[in-house]
């Protein structure tokens, strides 16, 4: 087979496009919160909002629901709940996340094992099904990840400084801890958007890679987000092609095109060596 | 009133998680003032600075800045938050970090302008940054950082400036450029408060001081720090008075990696 044609065949299966496409918006969406969220100090919240969605998706299939509220419902009220017990309950943040996070995961298993007959597409939401996405998935999902990169544009300058300064963001009068909330949730959406693509095991990896390689190359938050985004939307196209001819897992396939990188930039670039640029 | 009160604080108590750091604090501060508060680790320095700020409410008594309760006039407060508090590998440059401090007035829909940009190259000029304005925060040395932080503060056109520790860790030239940057400031009419235990560097640079140690201990001019009762009682059982004019003042810092270091103190040497 021609190189040229293991580019163009699999285009012509409208699943793999589908794929493609919710592949790019997910990895777009994930390189810009992601990039606040390192520069946060919130990986290790991307995992445990990811997993917390994991009891919204199986109540939503119980009832018949739409998954993505009930994913969306799930991971924005663990957000609210993490954020409310950490400002309020004498613990620290990885404390109050380790805590509901693991509830939240118990949960979603204690309602799965209730099901009467094992369901295969739930498996799905904890590794992806990227090739499974279908024309209203693809336009559910673009929506909410045009809201969410919306509202980052829209509260850009407000986030940057709150995450740099926060004593001096809120004391120059910025909703610093509504911010806190806001972010919070948006990375609960951003993790909601990114569930069928690669599920609920692998999403931080989507959020944290990409804005961690930026975070390698760039001395600028602008230049750091610009190549997280690259990054984003490249390596989910590489992934799944890689998966194509491979015939192995989609999701995992682009998480693992990512930490190639994400290795590749470590080793080549030796940051904080002296450098001639000044 | 040709001096109107900047700051007002009546019987304030303030603290975290139900242990007070500051009780029962009085203190009023005029407009154009340079005020240093001194007083040890601990002693709630910080967190007096923070309740002027708006950023911790007080438990009891009254609070007026800019003649509005605190957080009424942010918009007219800049704070700079003590050096080790701040990621300094963040990708922001020097450039960055000022055009922060229009970003308030901006709100959300108006992105900085020409305006914007000018007012903060004026600031960055005026702290001597100009030349390194696209430098990452982290290549800076102690006391460009400090000058980085200082011309947000000035790029914000505040009318007070909250500064807790700004001559920390700074050498004497640099600290002598930066205290006279905020002597200026305060000649323009600005007030600017700055928490600091380098004794030293308050009564050289300051035209007052205020000792916390939970309570307020010392309320007046620099001469206040030759005064072994006032830094006794500031200090409490870390100072040690050496006969008539020598005073050893055991303040081991608590970010200080050293451990048991001390700093020596001697009113009768200082020029």
């Amino acid at each position: 087979m021609n190189p040229l044609d293991a580019v163009l065949d699999p285009l012509a299966f409208p699943f793999f496009v589908r794929a493609l496409v919710a592949a790019m918006v997910v990895g777009v969406v994930c390189a810009v919160v992601g990039s606040f969220m390192v520069l946060r100090g919130l990986a290790f919240m991307g995992d445990a909002l990811s997993h917390s969605a994991f009891p919204g998706v199986v109540a939503a299939y119980l009832l018949n629901g739409p998954f993505y509220l009930g994913a969306a419902i799930a991971a924005v009220g663990t957000a609210l709940a993490i954020g409310w017990v950490t400002r309020n309950g004498r613990l620290r943040g990885d404390t109050a996340i380790g805590v509901l996070f693991a509830g939240m995961f118990a949960l979603g298993i204690f309602l799965f094992s209730r099901i009467p007959n094992y369901v295969g597409d739930l498996f799905g939401f904890l590794f992806g099904e990227i090739l499974g996405i279908g024309p209203d998935d693809l336009v559910a999902l673009t929506v909410l990840a045009v809201l969410v990169l919306a509202a980052v544009a829209l509260l850009w300058k407000q986030l940057l400084y709150a995450t740099f300064d926060p004593l001096g963001a809120a004391s120059a009068g910025l909703p610093v801890g509504k911010l806190d909330y806001l972010f919070l949730g948006l990375i609960a959406l951003t993790i909601v958007v990114s569930l069928q693509a690669v599920g609920i095991i692998l999403v931080v990896a989507m959020l944290v890679t990409p804005a961690a390689i930026g975070q390698l190359v760039a001395s600028d938050f602008r230049r750091l987000v610009a190549v997280a985004v690259v990054v984003g939307t490249c390596s989910p196209v590489a992934g799944l092609y890689l998966s194509y001819w491979l015939d192995s897992a989609a999701g995992a396939t682009i998480v693992l095109v990512e930490t190639a990188l994400f290795a590749l930039v470590l080793v080549t670039r030796r940051r904080g060596a002296p450098s001639y640029e000044t | 009133m040709i001096n109107p009160a900047v700051i007002e604080l009546r019987a304030v108590t303030a603290g975290y998680d139900g242990v007070p750091a500051v009780e029962g604090v009085s203190l009023v501060i005029p407009r154009g003032s340079l005020v240093a508060v001194f007083g040890p680790n601990g002693g709630g320095k910080t967190t007096l600075l923070k309740v002027i700020a708006g950023l911790l409410r007080p438990w009891r008594g009254d609070v007026e800045v800019l003649g509005v309760p605190p957080g009424k006039a942010a918009h007219r407060i800049a704070y700079v938050p003590q050096a080790e508090l701040v990621d300094w590998s963040f990708p922001v440059s020097v450039r960055d970090v000022a055009m922060m401090g229009r970003y308030p007035a901006l709100g959300v829909l108006r992105q900085p302008g020409f305006e914007d940009r000018a007012v903060v190259a004026a600031a960055l000029e005026r702290v001597g940054m100009t030349s390194n304005a696209t430098t990452q925060i982290g290549r800076l040395s102690g006391g460009q950082r400090r000058r980085a932080f200082l011309a947000r503060a000035i790029a914000a056109e505040a009318d007070l400036y909250l500064l807790d520790e700004p001559v920390t860790g700074v050498d004497v030239p640099t600290q002598e450029d930066l205290m006279d940057l905020l002597a200026t400031e305060a000649q323009a009419g600005r007030t600017v408060v700055a928490t600091t235990h380098d004794l030293a560097a308050a009564s050289r640079h300051f035209d007052r001081v205020v000792g916390v140690n939970r309570q307020l201990q010392a309320d007046g001019p620099v001469s206040l720090l030759n005064d072994a009762d006032v830094l006794a009682r500031t200090y409490g059982g870390h100072l040690l008075v050496i006969g008539e004019r020598g005073v050893l003042l055991d303040d081991a810092h608590h970010h200080d990696s050293a451990s048991g270091r001390e700093q020596h103190y001697h009113p009768g040497n200082r020029a």
